[in-house]
């Protein structure tokens, strides 16, 4: 067992637990509201749709490459789902429109899938041009305008709640939404994909050595497009929960999030190049971007300085990882210059 | 020996041989002359409308200049996406000077001497700004896609915090009348401030020995290390005329909108990446040319301002086409690379 | 009469016009070990990838076991028993070492779930075999060169393999690594499995062949027995050439040393080490793999920082403030790795033969092209690099070519010290005369070199002074004159409780 403790103390991702709870003592000092039961709720809820968009560019990151178009994916998932239901009048359950985003973000996600398994080209740039032609098609050819009146099903999810937490001192009520229910169960089950299957297993072997990988029977073409498959499914589930919490659609909410997410993954512990990285370093990394963004108000900082800390935070934690990097090549690379 | 008359064979000499080889490049110049046409015939009237060419002039500028200072970091291997909050802190900055030193009704003498003042701290802050990030790839080692969105961030939380979200406007009329005036009351300004920048860039990368030293590092950093290149000092210097360039395109945007905010441009940075990488530049570095980049951003404007001419379609269907534009040359340009994979390789005997 | 494990029959191959291989016969009996070696650009990689079913012959068959094929797949090969262990293995890093000797497996047998069990327990049976003791959970890019091949070797046993194919397996192994990959090797014999490894590393090839088969220009020239070849008759059927094995003489040097190390120490790696090197000297230095030997050269390359001791150039002491600082100081380094190091692959030849002194052709501030161009083609001219034009990339050219790309642009810095780690590894037999005498010519002219290779008969016959170093000291320095290969082998190997330093 101290085996397992004292690798679990080495990992980046006990670090990043460590920042994470020097900020929550550091928040908690300065306003003593941080861990209140309401405050622990909005935080859980602001998790829901950075963290699933976390767990899908993970995917990609590990497999050696990067995403940026899954929020335009989204928005153009959920658009078009939002739009046939309210043009048809939609009344029924919830579950229809699920699998329809479920669906179209599969489709979207296999036409990720098909350029990046093929061309040898980085996805940063495949997802670049994916990315603005989802943007172009919701925007130019569905028109998209705000849809402030969503189908009911959506609208009663979204307000869905597991239990509300009161503040005892503030009065202030927060409801822990269904969603983190999702949430939970794609990582679940995304955890299950990474550890016990094969295919799980091949995006991380692809992530590490793309040739190697092939070699050794890996069917990489595959892999890599049914990866983009999974993610566009992730990505437009994610998209709902947001419109569904929204309780209205706004075509471009979710656009310019890439940047932040994947900011989150890496400073999770995950490699930008890709073959390592844990879901659970995942989560931290988005737990910690969310905590600085909407703990500013706790700490009596004005929301203009949310950007700035963001940019800060992410060149602190790059920064140490990368000077980690360069102290831990044995001692003699420490005295090259 | 018998292995190298196999492989130089495949290489015919002559001054054709580059631009025989650059197939990106012909393929670029054939879609733009393509498009020139097709506007020219489907769009008579407003293809040979003097109005159009301008107002083209007037904005491809703007992510024009910031394409060019990513083209050279993306060719050291690394790249910029801070360009859009650089700009926009420069042109803040400019804006907050020129209030301050010539606010509303000063005369002419102190505004043109407020104006210097303002390009001269813009630019000092595209460089100040360009050198951290140097910094942070070069010394710190933060691969430069996490170094620049940090940066990004960074900059564009200050850009709010100087501003407050609201945009500054107010600037005295001689900065507008002359950056985004236009020269013979012909040429617009922004595109010679373009002009000029371009011609600039390709002499630092065709002719000075700083260009082939970015070439030589972005094909191989640890060689260039032991070759005794100053990798450091060439970073940082590739970053600071980056964040040069992206100043620039602030003070652009400040003369066109005629005001600063915090996020002007928000479209502009993976507009700037996809520019460069349409423009044969290679993420991986080394490799790349200014030409290539100039045609790429002639071709988006020329789509984009060709829209406008249908006014039955929305511009919204810019970024389907731009994206859609992308796709294509890439795609095109894999398959053409597997046929000739694929001469070369039955002549090298090599696995297809 | 026993059946050969393979044999190949009169095959032959050509791409696009050039003949790859010629009537190639080959044969292989059960648990022997044989030595294929031949140059580079001999065709051995092409056999090797025609016995491996990557390619198909043009004429000929190859038998596996007495079944004969024509046309082999990779996947067949495998199935018959032959597993080829290239040069980078074909491991995964990130992942740990039972992974990577899993996966292969199970894949194989179409698993789509992973029981981590069962992985534990097909990675203990494969080390299990040649007795290789690892944990399993370290991540198998933290693992040393030597047990990342013990990895592929575990890995290509696990498929009942009847031959296994190994590429130059000893390049970055030290002594007691290669005497442990021979042991195996002798196991698997004992066992039935036969191995063909591919090297050109003369002692080796010798201490552990049973038979040679040597290749030349596509051809099979020689199949023998170890008794029948000696250093001289395997270059000459290496080569086809007579190659004169002249040592080199020093004439009269300058009293005034041109480099002096006194006590230099980089702590893990070497300590106090002291040498002087006159102009004309060409200076030898030797040792394992581990020796600290490259550490040594980096840091006289201001590479590496020093802990401790003296560098003098010329007589004043010297603190390189980096490489840059080095060069300044007229050293040259031609490193160990060109491809990583030393060159940029992807650009042209002039480039990479001006790059370490582009600033000194400058014009106005202007990068003068013509003189660019001058001077690259005096280089490809002065040392005689096969290129028809220098404007081609470095990467179409021979490894002997590409060394001499290296050599070009150290040499256009006019240095006063140059050092050359590993100069002719990887380097066909005509140029590595060829760059030995270059090196002798440039002593004459009075530079001084220092050559660090392992390759012993290389340091004899070229340095007027050896020094041996063994776990970061130099223990001992030797007139190359006045001693054998052997001896100088026996000394390199000799009593040490630190040696085999892994990298």
């Amino acid at each position: 067992m101290s085996q397992l403790v004292r690798k679990a103390i080495r990992s980046n991702e006990f670090y990043v637990f460590l920042v994470i709870a020097a900020v929550c003592l550091l928040i908690q000092a300065r306003s003593g509201q941080f861990f209140t039961a309401n405050n622990l709720v909005d935080l859980a809820n602001a998790m829901v749709v950075p963290g699933l968009f976390a767990i899908g560019a993970f995917l990609v990151i590990v497999s050696g490459g990067i995403d940026v178009s899954f929020p335009a994916l989204a928005s153009l998932a959920v658009y078009a789902v939002t739009r046939l239901l309210v043009d048809s009048h939609y009344q029924g359950g919830i579950l229809l429109p699920f699998a329809l985003v479920i669906g179209l973000g599969a489709v979207l996600g296999a036409f990720n899938g098909l350029f990046t398994s093929r061309l040898t080209v980085p996805s940063l740039i495949i997802t670049l041009g994916t990315a603005n032609v989802f943007s172009g098609v919701m925007q130019g050819a569905l028109s998209s305008v705000q849809i402030p009146k969503i189908p009911p099903a959506m609208a009663d999810f979204g307000r869905g709640s597991l239990f509300v937490a009161t503040n005892p001192v503030s009065g202030l009520t927060s409801s822990m939404p269904v969603s983190f229910l999702i949430l939970l169960a794609v990582l679940a089950a995304v955890f299950f994909l990474l550890r016990y299957t094969m295919f799980g297993r091949g995006v991380f072997a692809i992530g590490g050595d793309g040739s190697a990988a092939a070699r050794a029977g890996f069917s990489v073409r595959w892999t890599k497009f049914w990866l983009y498959v999974i993610v566009g499914v992730i990505a437009a589930v994610a998209g709902l929960i947001r419109t569904c919490g929204m309780g209205q659609m706004h075509p471009t909410n979710l656009l310019g999030m890439e940047m932040m997410v994947i900011a989150a993954v890496v400073l999770g512990g995950t490699a930008i190049t890709g073959g390592t990285g844990s879901l659970t370093g995942v989560m931290l990394g988005t737990l910690l971007i969310v905590i600085v963004e909407n703990s500013m108000i706790l700490l009596g900082i004005p929301t203009f300085w949310q950007q700035f800390s963001l940019g800060l935070l992410i060149i602190v934690g790059t920064g140490i990882s990368a000077l980690q990097i360069a102290r831990s090549g044995n001692g003699l690379r420490a005295a090259l210059r | 020996m018998k292995g190298d008359a196999v492989q130089t064979t495949l290489l015919r000499p002559g001054p054709l041989r580059a631009l025989a080889r650059d197939t990106h490049l012909t393929r670029l110049l054939v879609m733009l002359l393509v498009l020139i046409i097709f506007f020219a015939i489907v769009k008579t009237d407003g293809f040979f409308n003097l109005l159009t060419w301008q107002s083209m002039a007037i904005q491809f500028p703007e992510f024009g200049l910031m394409a060019l200072g990513v083209m050279l970091t993306m060719v050291t291997a690394g790249i910029d996406l801070s360009v859009v909050g650089v700009a926009n802190m420069a042109s803040i900055g400019a804006a907050v000077v020129m209030l301050s030193m010539a606010p509303k009704g000063a005369d002419p003498a102190t505004a043109t001497g407020a104006i210097a003042v303002a390009i001269c701290l813009a630019l000092a802050i595209g460089a100040t700004a360009g050198a951290l990030n140097g910094f942070l790839v070069a010394k710190v080692r933060i691969p430069p896609i996490l170094a620049t969105l940090g940066s990004f961030e960074l900059y564009t939380g200050i850009a709010i915090l100087i501003t407050g979200g609201k945009p500054k406007s107010g600037l005295p009329n001689l900065y507008g009348q002359v950056f985004a005036g236009k020269l013979f009351g012909l040429i617009p300004v922004p595109l010679i401030v373009f002009a000029v920048a371009a011609v600039l860039i390709w002499l630092l990368m065709t002719k000075t020995a700083f260009g082939t030293k970015i070439y030589m590092l972005g094909t191989n950093a640890t060689a260039a290390r032991f070759s005794g290149l100053n990798t450091t000092s060439l970073l940082v210097r590739t970053y600071m005329i980056s964040g040069i360039y992206a100043s620039l395109a602030g003070l652009v945007m400040l003369a066109n909108y005629n005001s600063a905010k915090a996020d002007y441009g928000s479209t502009y940075t993976l507009l700037a990446v996809l520019i460069v990488v349409l423009g044969g530049v290679n993420p991986n570095g080394g490799s790349g040319r200014l030409i290539g980049v100039v045609l790429a951003i002639l071709i988006l404007q020329i789509l984009s301002s060709g829209l406008n001419m249908f006014p039955n379609i929305s511009n919204f269907y810019r970024p389907l086409i731009w994206g859609g534009v992308l796709l294509a040359v890439i795609t095109a340009n894999h398959l053409s690379g597997r046929r000739s994979h694929r001469r070369i390789a039955k002549r090298k005997g090599l696995p297809q | 009469m026993v059946e050969n494990v393979l044999a190949v029959r009169g095959v032959s191959k050509s791409f696009a016009g050039v003949q790859a291989l010629s009537d190639i016969n080959l044969d292989i009996r059960p648990g022997e070990i044989h030595c294929l070696a031949g140059e580079n650009g001999s065709g051995k990689s092409t056999l090797i990838k025609v016995i491996s079913g990557v390619h198909d012959p043009d004429e000929g068959s190859i038998e596996i076991n007495g079944v004969p094929h024509t046309r082999l797949t990779p996947v067949e090969a495998i199935a018959a028993g032959v597993q080829v262990i290239y040069q980078d293995f074909s491991v995964f890093p990130n992942l740990t070492v039972m992974e990577n000797l899993a996966l292969n497996t199970e894949l194989a047998s179409k698993r789509k779930l992973v029981n981590w069990r069962r992985f534990r327990r097909i990675a203990e049976q494969a080390v299990a075999k040649i007795d290789f003791s690892v944990d399993l959970d370290q991540l198998v890019g933290r693992l040393s060169v030597a047990d990342k091949q013990l990895v592929a070797i575990s890995r290509a046993l696990m498929s009942d393999a009847k031959l296994i194919i190994m590429d130059e397996p000893t390049t970055a192994l030290t002594k007691k690594e290669v005497d442990a990959l021979f042991r195996i090797i002798l196991d698997l014999k004992a066992r039935g499995i036969a191995t063909l490894f591919v090297s050109h590393k003369l002692e080796e090839v010798f201490e552990i062949s049973e038979r040679f088969t040597i290749i030349r220009n596509g051809r099979a020239v020689a199949t023998c027995l170890p008794e029948e070849l000696n250093r001289k008759t395997f270059t000459q059927y290496m080569t086809g050439r007579d190659f004169e094995d002249a040592h080199f003489q020093v004439g009269e040097l300058p009293a005034q040393p041109v480099l002096e190390a006194r006590g230099l120490t980089v702590n893990g790696a070497f300590s106090d080490v002291s040498f002087s090197l006159r102009p004309g000297e060409i200076l030898g230095i030797t040792g394992l793999l581990g020796s600290g030997r490259t550490e040594l050269a980096m840091t006289l390359f201001g590479a590496y920082r020093k802990d401790a001791g003296e560098l003098l150039v010329k007589g004043s002491p010297v603190q390189f403030a980096g490489i840059r600082g080095a060069i300044a100081s007229g050293i040259g380094y031609v490193p160990e790795d060109r491809l990583t190091e030393g060159l940029f692959l992807e650009r042209t030849i002039a480039d990479n033969v001006v790059i370490a002194q582009i600033d000194q052709l400058v014009v106005g501030g202007l990068f003068d092209r013509t003189r660019k161009g001058t001077s690259a083609a005096e280089w490809v001219r002065d040392l005689k690099i096969a290129t028809p034009d220098p404007e081609n990339a470095a990467n179409t050219l021979s490894g002997g070519n590409q060394q001499r790309i290296v050599l070009a642009k150290w040499l256009a810095t006019k240095p006063d010290i140059l050092i050359l780690n590993g100069p002719t590894v990887g380097v066909d037999i005509g140029s590595k005369h060829d760059i030995h005498e270059i090196l002798r010519e440039l002593a004459r002219a009075g530079i001084a070199v220092i050559i660090i290779s392992d390759d012993i008969p290389e340091v004899i016959q070229n340095c007027s002074r050896v020094l041996l170093m063994k776990a970061g000291r130099i223990t001992d320095e030797v007139d190359p004159a006045t001693v054998t290969e052997h001896q100088l082998a026996e000394l390199m190997t000799g009593e040490s409780d630190q040696e085999g330093e892994r990298r």
